[in-house]
């Protein structure tokens, strides 16, 4: 969509303490260019925390590098303006605004104060786009906070596509979805990761087996298994850690809820 | 799903929204709609009531109007911004004071003392720091860059460090304390207690005849009808759509690689401004500025016209001000001492029940009137939604 390149995220050592509570102790991760990396793992394992992290939200040791960049030490907003864009576990759009302000709030972070001082006139492309593809283009007008639960997430995905993220952070996107949602979520996310990479936290192991590329199981505040879906279910550490005890790959079975 | 066309959600999965999409207001019909109420309010301004008010009840609704234009500036950094500000006094302040010191040397003549200096004697010329405001091409511009650049430092500090809220309130109480204070205290060259009294002229105009006064209305009047333009221009800004976005979740905003402070910093260091400007015509309006004019409690009394109004509209503010600083003059003449107590139950009231102000039952009867129309029932959630609204987790 940006034309621009596609970079992959390189997470290495990363360390977050709160308090002398360690909730990501040393993850290394590889994602690469154009990757749907899903992140699971029990509660509290640091899922988000990780997310903080690479995004700026908590202070971090090691290495974060998305392309060429290193993110670790910089301020929220500058990450952002590397192409780093995320979503929250809640949502978090601007309610009181309409979905098209929402959008055009999200493209504008590098506009000048003399484009801000003007009204918006009309809809500028990339936005049409997005409002397209994430189908609300029927609710530009209105209020983001009339939008069903799944619609706020989708215009949350919208926000980071006319961001011009290029890492696209998701953070249980499909919590809460209707099936179909879910489905159409998946489809979404297919596309935007022809030009993206992405990763997402997920908890729903059939929306796992549906769209992701490669999974990570965090437990711990550690990597505990990576690989491709097939591998990671076949990994008995995986199933202690979901189910109590080691499960034999063949009747390997993870419940809708991890 | 069909697997064709990725492009998802509303049409494949929900059903189509359940009426027309309101096309949103067309632009056209809103600025003419903008174009009347303007000519109405200008109407009123400058045709019925200089008509149907006394001369000393004109002098009053000058004064009230200069209320009303830091209530515009509070309406932008409060209702729009989030920044409850109690301490707009101290831009008030700088405002009326830098006008004062200027109209006060030019009564007195090129190199004559203001006569309070005189009189409390231990001076045998001008203060080095009055002097420039000898001259109206340094007087006049500082009336309102001077609190905007007081803003701008104090903003500069306080929003990088994230501090908002009750915090980011009473820091800007405590500077309206801390002005009052250092006026009250350097009595020789401010006028201490008494502040800059018995100011008779404004640029050769002697404001004991009430055609001056007359003209100093209109000058009020047209300043704050030109106040609401920029008001309203920033508002429908992107700027304006920012800066609510701002103060509904600054973190989100931070995600989208703004830096919010000075996101905040602008919206704040304008409404400095129009206090400042406020400040500098009420002194010739009211003939005095003294540290009971802009101290806490004056401060406070700002904001309260604000939220009784409905601090996040365009006119609310405006209305609000006029309305408690009309209700102040009316009771306090009848009941003295009750005023204060009404005052704060007031706000209060206002703050528990009716948090969007005045403004918004008349936003409440409009939606009744859309409720009664099937088609747009969809709305209607509007209320329940916004109660979910979850916030990010702060750093
Ligand atoms: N700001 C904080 N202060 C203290 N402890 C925190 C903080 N944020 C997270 N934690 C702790 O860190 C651990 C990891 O939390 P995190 O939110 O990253 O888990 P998660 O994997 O996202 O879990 P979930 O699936 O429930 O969202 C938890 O034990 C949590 O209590
Ligand atoms: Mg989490």
């Amino acid at each position: 969509m940006s034309g621009e390149r596609l970079d992959g995220l390189s997470v290495r050592d990363v360390r977050v303490s709160f308090d002398g509570f360690t909730a990501v102790d040393g993850v290394s991760l590889e994602v690469p260019a154009g990757d749907i990396r899903f992140l699971i793992g029990p509660n509290g394992a640091g899922k988000t925390t990780l997310v903080d992290a690479i995004t700026g939200l908590v202070r971090a040791t090691g290495s974060v590098r998305f392309g060429d960049e290193e993110l670790l030490g910089r301020p929220v907003h500058r990450i952002s303006r590397l192409g780093i864009g995320r979503t929250f576990q809640t949502s978090t759009v601007f309610e009181e605004l309409s979905v098209l302000q929402n959008l055009d709030i999200a493209a504008g972070a590098r506009r000048s104060w003399a484009t801000l001082a003007r009204r918006r006139r009309g809809v500028p492309d990339e936005i049409a786009a997005a409002l397209e593809t994430i189908g609300l283009a029927a609710r530009a007008a209105d209020l983001a906070g009339t939008l069903a639960h799944g619609q706020k997430q989708w215009l949350e995905i919208g926000m980071l596509l006319v961001q011009d993220a290029r890492l696209l952070l998701l953070d249980e996107p499909v919590a809460g979805m209707s099936h179909e949602e879910r489905d159409a979520t998946g489809t979404l996310l297919e596309l935007v990761s022809r030009d993206r990479t992405v990763v997402v936290i997920e908890h729903d192991m059939e929306f796992l087996r549906r769209f992701a590329r490669s999974v990570t199981v965090l437990h711990a505040g550690r990597v505990l298994s990576e690989g491709t879906v097939a591998q990671v279910q076949a990994d008995p550490r995986v199933q202690e850690v979901y189910l109590g005890h080691p499960v034999d790959a063949g009747s390997a079975r993870t419940g809708q809820e991890a | 799903m069909t697997a064709v066309t990725p492009a998802p959600p509303s049409t494949a999965v929900r059903p189509a929204p359940a009426g027309p999409v309101p096309p949103g207001r067309p632009a056209g019909r809103s600025r003419l709609r903008t174009l009347a109420g303007f000519a109405f309010g200008a109407a009123l301004l400058f045709a019925v009531a200089p008509l149907v008010l006394s001369d000393f009840r004109l002098a009053l609704l000058a004064k009230y109007l200069c209320v009303a234009m830091v209530a515009v500036g509070i309406g932008i950094a409060w209702g729009r911004g989030g920044m409850l500000t109690l301490g707009q006094g101290v831009f008030f302040g700088l405002g009326g004071y830098a006008m004062a010191m200027h109209l006060k040397l030019a009564d007195a003549g090129p190199g004559g003392m203001p006569d309070f200096m005189q009189l409390y004697g231990q001076l045998d010329e001008l203060p080095l720091w009055w002097r420039p405001f000898a001259s109206p091409w340094f007087a006049l511009p500082a009336t309102v860059l001077l609190p905007m650049a007081v803003a701008f430092g104090l903003g500069s500090l306080v929003f990088r460090r994230r501090v908002r809220g009750a915090y980011f309130a009473i820091l800007s109480q405590a500077l309206a304390a801390a002005m009052v204070i250092l006026l009250i205290g350097q009595q020789g060259t401010t006028g201490g207690t008494n502040g800059l009294t018995d100011i008779k002229g404004f640029f050769g105009y002697d404001l004991d005849d009430p055609v001056n006064q007359r003209m100093v209305y209109f000058i009020i009047a047209g300043t704050l009808l030109a106040l609401l333009a920029l008001t309203r221009q920033l508002i429908h800004s992107r700027y304006g759509e920012l800066l609510v976005a701002v103060r509904d979740g600054e973190e989100r905003v931070r995600f989208l690689g703004y830096d919010p402070a000075s996101v905040k910093l602008v919206a704040y260091v304008v409404a400095a401004g129009m206090a400042g400007l406020a400040g500098a015509l009420f002194v010739p309006a009211v003939g005095i500025i003294s540290p009971a004019l802009i101290g806490i409690v004056p401060s406070i009394e700002f904001v309260i016209g604000v939220a009784v109004g409905g601090r996040a509209t365009l006119l609310g503010p405006v209305l609000g001000a006029v309305a408690v600083a009309w209700a102040r003059t009316a009771l306090s003449e009848r009941f003295p001492g009750t005023w204060t107590y009404l005052q704060g139950l007031l706000f209060v009231v206002v703050v528990a029940f009716l948090p969007g102000g005045l403004a918004s039952l008349w936003a409440l009867a409009r939606r009744r009137d859309v409720a009664a129309q099937p088609q747009r029932r969809g709305r209607l959630s509007l209320g329940r939604r916004r109660a979910e609204r979850t916030e990010v987790p702060a750093a």
